[in-house]
């Protein structure tokens, strides 16, 4: 590494971004508790970014755990398996939480859990794996970038292998106010993200990688350090803002690159993966059983006993809310996902999938939503906006429907972390706006 | 399913800042140059402050009744209107005057525009402008602890005004010589001028809070003082160069510090962006020094940053940021 990252990887942060209350007290010091499994699960055949999988059973099959229940042939998609063992009930849409209805698979539980039987580790010594084996791993395993929007794992490899990244960086920051999955893994489990992180590592032909973490979760750098050492992991502290954990962000902190606007990190010699799913990987290769189960926080202030749950795949958000003592006040929104950039939900019957991070639950008067929003020009929209954007302008011109200075605006580059609306003392709803804009401008 | 649940775009969390609570902080800004106003000038000051603040918010609520609106006077912004009216005026000025002024920037400069964020003139520096159609009133300063002599309510004659009136640090300035005051009482306020403008340290203390508050940046202000400072350092008005103490006077004398810290940072009627905010603060020192050296008044800094807000729209847009990703190495 040059001097000149040296030098700028001490700044450790991005330009713009916001200190929300983080309110992560109430469940970082919760270890995580193993959900029992509920006696039916639902699985979309699609929790990722890509093609949607076809079914590989019927109504009335018996299936067992880890047993692939959906595959595609193509290259952007990851299989998705059972995560319990028992009966197919259907194969039907289901809601799911991105409020359209998905192609899922129904299974009611027998309680066994009866394991597949190609389950089974099949490299016991992983320093023979070869980029390869890895790759097909990842795929074979189910696995999906367990932070954020769902990427195949497979996919991400292969294209950071085919553009030669120099820059390996494991996602660990947990920006998103309430949620704790993460920071609960680092500590309980850093064994597992150290084993995945060393399996990508020897994936990409690199010897090392930063392990990027903010500051306000000392206990995870800690151990983090303690469990890295001598394995060319290095541990970087971040400041504790706002979207720190942004993959854009993220690598600015870093490394001071920039990734031009519509490209990727491997474009520029980059590959960021979550702290998870690198433990996912490494799980995977250690028991040959495929991402089955994941660690979701359960919190918001509706919530009677808020926990971190390691929950299998398809459990629905019932089950996790009964488990944490039901809801001590009347919840009026439930999200899945942190509040800045979580989705709200309409309905508990819908599952938890490979990236459901967390599940909040929030009582009336959190949110007032201001009938009358207006923009004062003061400004802190664009100065948080850690895209650099003028979301104010973007706003103004979208509400006049000219698009062609909302793209001279670059409204696309927007990466909806919700800095602006936060802000904004108007109570503006702009990122809602800049997403209506981007779309006409996407559909264009 | 009998849940019913809310379903809308993300965030789902707001900070609690909203317009009420930063027009709120800039009214606690304004509080010690209020009180040095009143400590130097006497209680007229509270009750003029009082007239101008009450039409502010009367205007703004008589007028969004009218038009069937939601009363938009709760979020203090008027409140802040009619306070920094108060602040620029003399405290001779008459509470009729008041009223008219505080009728102007409210109705004609503020909601007819839109209303807040909307308007493109500073309220209350058009209402000042706008007054200054009286231009004895607007310009008869009374002599630092003289206040107690004013009658709170009632007319003030002008033999009254003319026994306890003052040449304000400017008017010398204006004549090319060294006010008649240490700039130690200039910069606590101890010398004649408008009600809120006097003391600069009181000002300086308001523009920290703001800062520290971040309701305001520091390019305006920075670069506001910096180029009356520069600019009269090396020309001043006494005839050859570089003269510190000239420098030191024209900054804490007249509105300059009141219109840097607290005019040229409304939001509404100047850029978003820190360089535009930059590019403004200079454009009003440039005009500020031109109109006192060369206007027929010895005051600029209020034309100065009227004649910018002009320009508020154009400098965001020349000054738009550079997106993240342009500088990249692809």
């Amino acid at each position: 590494m040059s001097t000149v990252e040296e030098v700028k990887i001490l700044s450790k942060t991005f330009k713009g971004g916001i200190h929300p209350d983080y309110n992560k007290e109430r469940t970082f010091a919760r270890a995580i508790e193993r959900l029992p499994a509920s006696d039916k699960v639902i699985i979309p055949l699609r929790q990722h970014i890509g093609a949607a999988c076809e079914p590989l059973v019927r109504k009335g099959d018996y299936v067992k755990l880890g047993q692939p229940i959906g595959e595609s042939d193509a290259s952007i998609s990851c299989p998705v398996h059972a995560s319990i063992s028992g009966t197919v009930k259907a194969v039907e849409p289901r809601w799911n939480q991105n409020g359209t209805r998905e192609l899922s698979v129904v299974i009611e539980n027998d309680f066994e859990d009866r394991r597949f039987e190609e389950c089974f580790p099949r490299e016991k010594d992983m320093k023979r794996l070869s980029p390869e084996d890895i790759v097909d791993g990842a795929r074979r395993y189910g696995i999906v970038g367990m932070g954020g929007a769902g990427f195949p794992l497979h996919a991400k490899l292969r294209a950071a292998i085919d553009s030669k990244v120099d820059t390996l960086i494991i996602n660990g920051a947990e920006c998103e106010p309430y949620v704790t999955c993460d920071h609960r893994a680092m500590i309980e489990y850093p064994r597992y993200i150290v084993g995945g992180i060393l399996l990508i590592m020897r994936c990409l032909g690199l010897d090392g990688a930063i392990l990027a973490i903010e500051k306000n979760k000392p206990d995870a750098i800690n151990s983090m350090k303690i469990t890295s050492e001598d394995t060319g992991i290095t541990v970087a502290e971040l400041e504790t803002k706002y979207p720190q954990g942004g993959e854009k962000q993220l690598v600015y902190a870093l490394t001071g690159r920039e990734i031009p606007p519509g490209k990727l990190p491997t474009d520029i010699g980059c590959a960021v993966f979550n702290v998870d799913t690198c433990a996912s990987l490494f799980r995977g290769f250690d028991t040959g059983l495929p991402l089955y189960q994941r660690v979701v926080t359960v919190s918001g202030d509706a919530v009677k006993k808020p926990k971190n749950l390691l929950t299998r795949i398809g459990t629905p958000y019932e089950t996790l809310f009964e488990y944490c003592g039901g809801f001590e006040k009347e919840p009026y929104k439930i999200i899945c996902g942190g509040p800045m950039m979580g989705l709200a939900q309409h309905s508990l019957e819908i599952p938890v999938v490979k990236n459901t991070s967390a599940l909040l639950a929030f009582a009336e008067g959190n949110e007032t939503i201001e009938e009358n929003p207006i923009c004062i020009r003061c400004g802190k929209c664009s100065r948080v906006c850690p895209m650099r954007l003028m979301p104010n302008y973007i706003f103004l011109y979208g509400s006049r429907g000219d698009l062609r200075e909302c793209e001279k605006l670059n409204a696309t580059d927007c990466i909806e972390c919700g800095c602006c609306s936060y802000i904004c003392p108007g109570k503006m709803h702009l990122v809602q706006a800049i997403r209506m804009v981007k779309g006409k401008l996407n559909r264009r | 399913m009998t849940e019913k649940f809310l379903v809308n775009s993300s965030p789902h969390y707001r900070s609690d800042e909203s317009i009420r609570s930063v027009m709120g902080d800039v009214l606690i800004a304004l509080l010690p140059a209020l009180a040095v106003g009143v400590v130097f000038f006497g209680f007229r000051v509270l009750s003029l402050t009082a007239v101008t603040v009450a039409a502010c918010i009367a205007f703004e609520s008589l007028f969004n009744f009218i038009r069937k609106k939601k009363n938009t006077a709760g979020d203090l912004s008027c409140v802040v209107t009619g306070t920094l009216l108060s602040m620029c005026l003399p405290v001779t000025t008459p509470y009729w005057m008041a009223v008219v002024g505080a009728f102007f920037a409210i109705v004609v400069v503020k909601m007819l525009f839109g209303g807040i964020g909307k308007n493109f003139f500073n309220p209350a520096l058009a209402a000042r402008a706008f007054l200054f159609s009286w231009p004895v009133v607007m310009t008869s300063f009374i002599a630092p602890f003289r206040g107690a002599d004013l009658p709170i309510l009632g007319e003030i004659s002008s033999e009254v005004i003319d026994s306890v009136s003052t040449a304000t640090p400017l008017t010398y300035l204006k004549a090319g010589t060294m006010p008649d005051v240490s700039l130690y009482d200039m910069f606590f306020g101890n010398i004649g001028g408008c009600i809120g403008e006097v003391s600069s340290a009181a000002l300086i203390l308001g523009g920290i809070y703001l800062l520290c508050r971040k309701v305001i940046t520091w390019h305006t202000p920075v670069f506001y003082i910096g180029t009356v400072a520069v600019i009269t350092y090396i020309f001043p008005a006494t005839g050859g160069f570089f003269n510190i103490d000239f420098m030191l006077a024209e900054i804490l004398s007249g509105g300059l510090l009141l219109g840097a810290i607290f005019m040229a940072t409304d939001y509404s009627t100047t850029p978003t962006t820190g360089k535009g905010r930059a590019i403004f603060g200079i454009g009003c020192g440039l005009l500020t020094v031109f109109l006192r050296y060369f206007g027929g008044y010895p005051e600029g800094v209020s034309y100065a940053i009227l004649i910018m807000n002009i320009f508020a729209f154009s400098l965001d847009k020349i000054t738009r940021p550079k997106r993240y990703g342009a500088g990249g190495e692809i």
